[in-house]
């Protein structure tokens, strides 16, 4: 349930150039599963920023983002201070039906919630395997710490680093039991349309609230209407309607 | 003690706030986060006769100091409304909800207008008249003093409630609008609704909302929904419900200096899901700051001399 708080910024640096590192310092208690967001409130911008989380414990948590407007590129300069952030937003992953082995694929900057449902899995004593998609080589971020958790496979679309292509052709050679995705919309479809399994999909969409009050973000879905924000992001692969 | 209750058509709020209708759904979200009984009342999502879906997305677009939105008035539809939402929404609210109702021609208004005024959870009806008329070339009930007057009229026919208008900014003279509907015999008049935006990807080299334009609201209207309060209270007599751009109990304060009995918050919701919270537990303190003893008193008091 969602929890509204102060954040202290702990940690903010470059990951390449484009993403970045935060790490923020408070009560994180109401984050409850992998794949959910956080909505945060920056000086001189109206609305919040809904951004993934990449990992949390009870007292802090990181994210990693892109700068893709004014409003990251503010965050990215910030060195410290405190940050007014609705915690705790979204379903999240489920990682119940995840099988064996399942397989987490993130593309581009949806690549960060991967990282604590991976631990998460692995704590449950399953064995995922994560496929990162980049377009190049200089796009990869944070490939050493997924590395240290589970098999790691990087694709780029210019075969600069690991497999030539995206990320259904890593996905091809697999074994799995259910696959997780997050990433840019022809991604998602990609995988939906050549997984040989059921899984989850992570969808984003411009919000106003990020907490079901505006219904700015709502999409149709085979079993009715529902809010990325609330009843989303994450939607299994079952229920879709592209 | 300073007195923060206000009196709309006869009905007594414990305070003026009100959320403005599409930023407080049916109330059990925010219900989830403080007891929503501190309220004077709320507004409900904007219902019509149909269940819709809405626009296409994106719906949302971020604004110096606002944003826009293109939501398309997405509900259940009336009768769930009634059978579903209402049932949810009197398990965490006791007091009078406001019900807001939208509709495309004059027969969908008097539809559902009928339906909700039979409702004993509803105190006032706020009737949408922003919407497109769909037997007049698609253009707004709300900029014409006809359509208006024909809304009114059919409308307060079938009711016993109080019924308020909401007005869309968008028009010439919103003054002559509001003397139309308070000649068809409405009880009280809320405005603005949004004023019309848009915004340009620069990247995309497109239009942010997919219906390229919406309604633009947040801190940046308030001064122009205040001057048409002004303007309206000047020329009405009935109560007025001012929105537009709130966001503190001082903004509450000079909406009702200005002429409005009450007031709602509308996009503020949106950032700061306890705004109408934290609004009402100021409202004393910034009322003995103005050395203002009961809030009634100073309906309109920008008026004088």
């Amino acid at each position: 349930m969602l929890k509204q708080g102060l954040f202290d910024i702990k940690e903010n640096i470059k990951l390449n150039k484009s993403m970045y590192k935060m790490v923020l310092a408070g009560d994180a208690s109401a984050i409850s599963a992998p794949g959910q967001f956080v909505n945060i409130k920056l000086d001189g911008f109206f609305l919040r920023r809904p951004i993934s989380v990449c990992d949390y414990s009870e007292n802090d948590f990181t994210i990693l983002y892109k700068v893709v407007g004014a409003g990251t590129e503010k965050m990215s300069e910030m060195k410290e201070g405190k940050l007014d952030i609705l915690t705790g937003l979204g379903n999240g992953f489920d990682t119940s039906k995840s099988g064996q082995f399942p397989v987490l694929i993130g593309g581009g900057a949806g690549v960060p919630p991967m990282y604590n449902l991976a631990k998460v899995l692995k704590d449950q004593g399953k064995t995922p395997t994560v496929i990162m998609g980049f377009n190049t080589k200089d796009e990869i971020y944070y490939l050493d710490e997924f590395n240290a958790v589970c098999d790691t496979i990087v694709t780029t679309a210019d075969g600069s680093f690991g497999t030539k292509g995206f990320v259904t052709a890593a996905l091809e050679n697999l074994n799995y039991t259910y696959t997780y995705s997050c990433g840019p919309e022809p991604m998602l479809k990609a995988i939906y349309d050549v997984s040989k399994t059921d899984g989850e999909f992570s969808f984003e969409e411009r919000m106003g609230c990020g907490f079901g009050a505006c219904m700015g973000c709502s999409c149709k879905t085979k079993y009715g209407n529902k809010r990325i924000c609330k009843e989303g992001p994450v939607l299994c692969k079952e229920e879709i309607i592209w | 003690m300073v007195d923060t209750k206000v009196i709309l058509s006869g009905i007594t709020l414990d305070n003026p706030v009100i959320p403005a209708s599409g930023t407080f759904g049916f109330g059990y979200e925010f219900a989830e986060l403080y007891d929503i009984n501190c309220l004077g009342s709320f507004s409900f999502k904007g219902t019509t006769k149909d269940a819709r879906f809405g626009n296409p997305t994106p719906r949302i677009a971020e604004c110096k100091s606002g944003m826009i939105n293109s939501v398309g008035l997405q509900n259940p539809g009336i009768e769930k409304v009634i059978s579903e939402e209402l049932p949810k929404l009197k398990k965490c609210f006791n007091k009078k909800v406001i019900a807001n109702i939208s509709g495309f021609s004059v027969d969908e208004y008097v539809y559902c207008c009928e339906k909700i005024d039979k409702q004993e959870q509803v105190g006032i009806i706020e009737v949408n008249v922003s919407c497109p008329n769909v037997h007049n070339g698609g253009m707004s009930f709300g900029t014409s003093e006809k359509n208006v007057s024909d809304v009114t009229r059919a409308v307060k026919k079938v009711t016993t409630k109080p019924v308020y208008i909401k007005l869309s900014p968008n028009v010439t003279d919103i003054v002559s609008i509001a003397k139309a509907c308070e000649d068809a015999g409405a009880d009280g008049i809320s405005l603005i609704n949004t004023l019309v935006g848009m915004r340009i990807d620069l990247n995309r080299k497109k239009p942010v909302i997919a219906q390229k334009a919406g309604g633009f609201s947040g801190d940046a209207i308030f001064p122009v929904a205040l001057s048409m309060v002004y303007k309206v209270a000047d020329a009405v007599k009935i109560p007025i419900i001012g929105m537009g751009g709130v966001s503190s109990a001082d903004d509450v304060i000079e909406m009702m200096m200005a002429g409005a009995t009450a007031v709602q918050v509308g996009a503020a919701n949106l950032v700061n899901p306890y705004v109408c919270k934290e609004i009402i537990e100021k409202l004393p303190e910034r009322m003995e700051k103005y050395n203002i003893k009961n809030l009634k008193e100073i309906i309109g008091v920008a008026h004088n001399g």
